[in-house]
């Protein structure tokens, strides 16, 4: 198209324009001087010089048209081509009677519409398109002498051409012949504007010839003209439909921009239609009506259409949101829950259970969450503190071409990366250890973690060592880290990437998770992103839409507890800093996540502890029946279509003890919140006498006693001092504690349960674990 | 897990002087801590004391790396430098040559350097000596060894290697298998 524009252009000499459109504006300020063409609107096309500047805000010709009318000096020259244009105007009026006869005889049907219809196109579009000789051919033909000065230029061979153009164009249909007009491929929505006319077409070719040997001024006066003389056309002016409405604003367009405002136009029509064709495809009536068993069995014979399962995916959703007034007479809600699951299992290719399940999860959220999951996750990256500065790298990357930001107010290391250039798994950077490409989700085991210099810390499962290497960094390379995973190739990758990020504090071991107790304990922290079913990160792996089921999961979920326990074994009740373990799991299954907790809840000394994460949503505390604890809520779910990372699971336990309870308690505890409550006690009670120390039943004791603060307040400073003291005195001290705790416990137990001392609270609760806590695992206890 | 033999230490120390001289020292009597030299699955470690200790609770099968490798002993008893030896062998390196950003990458696929991408070299560089690869803003990229004396290296013409290749922070994907 820019070919024919340029070879088109106005005159023998304008051979320069096609540098123009290369784009050198000196050339252009050069070329000006002994040149009768305008180019200050032309100016504004420029590539360069429209993503320099802003564009003045284009009015549109109507509105333009008040300032433009009001009364300006003109210069000497405007002045004379005033006087030209009105004594042209006026004789081609004049002239106007006689042409469409004229017209009629060359153009075959011309009629009303004259050859102006031809020629009526304003300055703009006479610079835009090189195919303004043929259009104008006609006009030159009959009325030759107000354009003949322009057409001057113009060599015979051209005329010539433009001549047989328009022959050829002499179509039955005046429209047509319009059309014809443009030879290129844009004829289909090159059309005459609507408001110019001929005269405005006289003038301005006359005025261009003028304009140039002026300066700028002139443009003005076109406008201006254009405006007189088509309002004064507008009348008898014939459109063509859609494409001359938008004809005015056309004009300041650049032709790509006019292309895609009709691409716009066609997509939206399409739609519009398909939308339309869709309607009268499906039954329309007021209330949905579930399909009948003859078309679900036709759509297990025959693929389904998915656009049909998409309207009807919409439609369920709409009656299950007001079930009572939309539903349709003797359906029941499961039968509308039904199709939908049938329906989005279709539409989403997802297998029949792990769309149960996240039906269960997200019941109003579920199109939301599987819309999400076949989008990926913005790739984040983190800073590897131990090397660089986050505020170094970014600029660093900036100069490779990357195109990045901060990942959100919750991390100072982290950044998400819309694009990049270069590969960024490979940049020196990445090799030099300033960063490493890791999901936002993953920052944020580690942040509940919270290490600090100088601690042990257990990852069990490390690789590839995102997290590893994470935790090393915020212990600045102190204290000890064992980083474990079962699997001896992906060790491999956390050594390379241990060994990249430069840390040394940190020891790599390939033992199965659930053996680790065996090898080493007493570590301060310990974090265990457990290995999973990966449902909150399908939009990686979309295998797990389809190979996941209720097997899988309940296999996920046992290893996951074994590990879970094992953690919970390695770590350090007494650590002065720590005993915190973190589960995390990149699934948002509820059975592998609050189900995991809840079971280890019951079989460790452990309890749940905030986060200490500030966004993200609650765990749940029932779900199918099941009822959890109450402070699964401390636990934090991270979701990809709220939070866009992948979703997640992160809990926090504060391990009190190092003892393990005994093992007939575990068995029994779902029965009844009597049962249980007794059992529990029973257990203690029966226990202490051999486990010298059972804090939980310390804790117990004193939580039960609602007026026993004299008695817990003494027994506060010695469980401070244990902590501090070697391990035998320890146990001393908290066998005493716990024969003193359990004769008031027994009396009181039936009394008051729930009623919660605040100093045995405290009291148990050295760290930074608040107070409700304790006070919700008691409670737990009396909801069973 | 045990300590290097004699022999053993002899070859390392030797090897590591090439690059660092007598920064060895520094290494070893570090002040934040004693640091030590261990040996394992012919690997040498170089690991805070407390750490290795805790290291040793681990089972051999089952011990996969602690503190930092810096390299291993082949099958003939000599030593062989690894890349991930690199941040302790970059801040106490005598000699340093540093490559422009066109020759970086060239670098870090594993080829040697030529005149043409060196930036700079230290004074008094003989040759064969043990040098450290960094980018021109002081980045370690790798080491190698000085093909040519700094002397030699202004005469050359552009296409003369300068530098043998010998690791490159690029093996931390391209050999990620090989690391230790």
């Amino acid at each position: 198209m820019f070919k024919i524009r340029i070879d088109g252009g106005k005159s023998g000499q304008n051979a320069g324009v096609r540098i123009w459109i290369i784009k050198s504006y000196v050339i252009l300020e050069k070329e000006k001087m002994g040149q009768k063409r305008d180019f200050t609107e032309r100016l504004k096309r420029g590539p360069g010089r429209s993503s320099k500047k802003q564009k003045p805000p284009q009015m549109p010709v109507q509105f333009r048209k008040d300032e433009d009318e009001a009364p300006k000096n003109l210069s000497s020259r405007a002045k004379k081509r005033m006087k030209n244009r009105l004594k042209k105007k006026a004789s081609l009026e004049a002239g106007k009677a006689k042409k469409p006869i004229k017209n009629v005889v060359d153009l075959g049907s011309g009629g009303e519409k004259s050859d102006s219809d031809l020629s009526a196109f304003s300055s703009d579009d006479e610079d835009l398109f090189p195919d303004h000789d043929e259009v104008e051919a006609p006009l030159g033909e009959s009325d030759s002498d107000a354009v003949e000065s322009d057409e001057e230029d113009v060599s015979g061979e051209e005329e010539v051409e433009d001549s047989d153009e328009t022959e050829e164009a002499q179509g039955p249909a005046k429209k047509k012949s319009i059309q014809k007009g443009y030879s290129d491929d844009n004829k289909s929505w090159l059309t005459p504007s609507k408001k110019s006319s001929l005269p405005m077409d006289d003038d301005e070719s006359e005025d261009e010839d003028e304009s140039t040997d002026d300066e700028d001024d002139d443009m003005k006066d076109d406008f201006s003209d254009k405006e007189e003389s088509s309002n004064s056309e507008d009348s008898d002016e014939s459109t063509d439909g859609d494409n001359d409405e938008d004809g005015d604003d056309d004009e300041k367009l650049l032709p790509i921009e006019k292309a895609t405002k009709r691409l716009r136009k066609k997509q939206k029509e399409d739609d519009k239609l398909a939308e339309e064709e869709l309607q009268t495809n499906i039954a329309e009536t007021e209330t949905f009506i579930l399909p009948s068993g003859q078309e679900i069995e036709k759509e297990l014979v025959q693929a389904a259409d998915l656009t049909l399962v998409q309207q009807r995916i919409k439609d369920v959703k709409g009656v299950l949101g007001d079930f009572t007034n939309r539903r349709q007479d003797g359906r029941s809600r499961k039968e509308y829950l039904r199709q939908l699951r049938k329906d989005l299992c279709t539409y989403y290719s997802y297998n029949d259970y792990l769309m149960g399940e996240l039906m269960e999860l997200f019941p109003n959220e579920i199109v939301d969450f599987l819309e999400s999951n076949e989008v990926q996750r913005p790739v984040t990256i983190r800073t590897n503190t131990l090397k660089t500065r986050r505020r170094d790298l970014a600029q660093a990357l900036i100069n490779r071409g990357v195109n990045l930001d901060p990942i959100g107010k919750w991390s100072k290391v982290g950044l998400v990366v819309y694009d990049a250039q270069v590969p960024l798994g490979a940049t020196p950077e990445y090799l030099a250890g300033h960063y490493l490409l890791q999901g936002g989700s993953s920052f944020l085991p580690v942040m509940a973690l919270a290490p600090q210099e100088n601690e042990k810390l257990l990852d069990m499962s490390a690789a590839p060592g995102g997290k590893t290497t994470y935790a090393a960094a915020l212990m600045r390379n102190t204290g000890l880290i064992f980083a474990n995973d079962a699997n001896e190739d992906r060790a491999k990758a956390i050594v390379g990437n241990i060994h990249r990020m430069g840390i040394t504090n940190t020891v790599v071991t390939t033992y199965d998770g659930r053996k680790f107790p065996k090898v080493m304990r007493n570590f301060d922290r310990v974090l265990l992103d457990a290995p999973c079913s990966g449902t909150g990160v399908i939009s990686k792996d979309q295998a797990v839409k389809i190979n996941k089921d209720e097997k899988d999961i309940a296999r996920c979920a046992h290893l996951q507890k074994e590990l879970l326990l094992a953690a919970i074994d390695c770590c350090d009740a007494k650590s002065k800093t720590g005993g915190y373990i973190i589960y995390s799991t990149c699934s948002v299954m509820y059975q592998e996540n609050e189900d995991v907790i809840e079971y280890a809840l019951k079989k460790r000394n452990v309890k749940l502890v905030s986060t200490e994460l500030d966004f993200g949503r609650e765990g749940f505390t029932k779900m199918q029946g099941k009822r959890f604890h109450q402070n699964m809520k401390l636990t934090r779910r991270f979701y990809p279509h709220a939070h866009n990372m992948d979703g997640f699971f992160v809990a926090k336990l504060k391990k009190f003890s190092n003892k393990i309870p005994g093992q007939e308690s575990a068995g029994a505890e779902e029965e009844s919140i009597d049962t249980e409550d007794k059992k529990e006690s029973d257990d203690e009670t029966t226990s202490s006498p051999i486990s010298s120390t059972t804090d939980k039943a310390q804790q117990k004791g004193q939580k039960n006693k609602n007026n026993q603060r004299d008695n817990s307040k003494p027994r506060s400073n010695p469980k401070k001092r244990k902590i501090i003291e070697s391990e035998t005195a320890d146990k001393e001290e908290n066998s005493e504690d716990v024969s003193k705790s359990e004769s008031v416990k027994k009396q009181k137990m039936k009394k008051s349960q729930s009623s919660l001392s605040p100093s045995g609270k405290s009291k148990v609760k050295k760290g930074s674990t608040p107070r409700k806590n304790k006070g919700k695992i008691f409670k737990r206890k009396k909801k069973y | 897990m045990r300590p290097l033999t004699d022999e053993e230490t002899k070859a390392f120390f030797e090897k590591l002087s090439k690059y660092i001289g007598e920064s060895i020292k520094q290494l070893i009597d570090r002040p934040d801590g004693a640091y030590c030299f261990r040996l394992h699955n012919d690997r040498v470690f170089y690991v805070r004391e407390d750490l290795m200790k805790k290291a040793a609770h681990a089972s051999r099968e089952n011990l996969v790396s602690f503190g930092t490798c810096f390299g291993k002993f082949t099958k003939s008893g000599k030593f062989r430098l690894h890349v991930t030896a690199l941040d302790f062998l970059a801040p106490y390196a005598k000699f340093k040559i540093w490559v422009k950003p066109s020759a970086e990458q060239q670098f870090l696929y594993g080829h040697h350097i030529m005149k043409n991408g060196l930036g700079r070299i230290t004074e008094n560089t003989q040759q064969y000596q043990g040098i450290i690869v960094c980018a021109m803003n002081d980045t370690p990229l790798g080491f190698g060894v000085a093909a040519k004396s700094t002397q030699e290296c202004r005469h050359t013409d552009p296409m003369t290697i300068v530098a043998f290749h010998q690791a490159d922070v690029g093996e931390y994907i391209r050999s990620e298998e090989h690391l230790l």
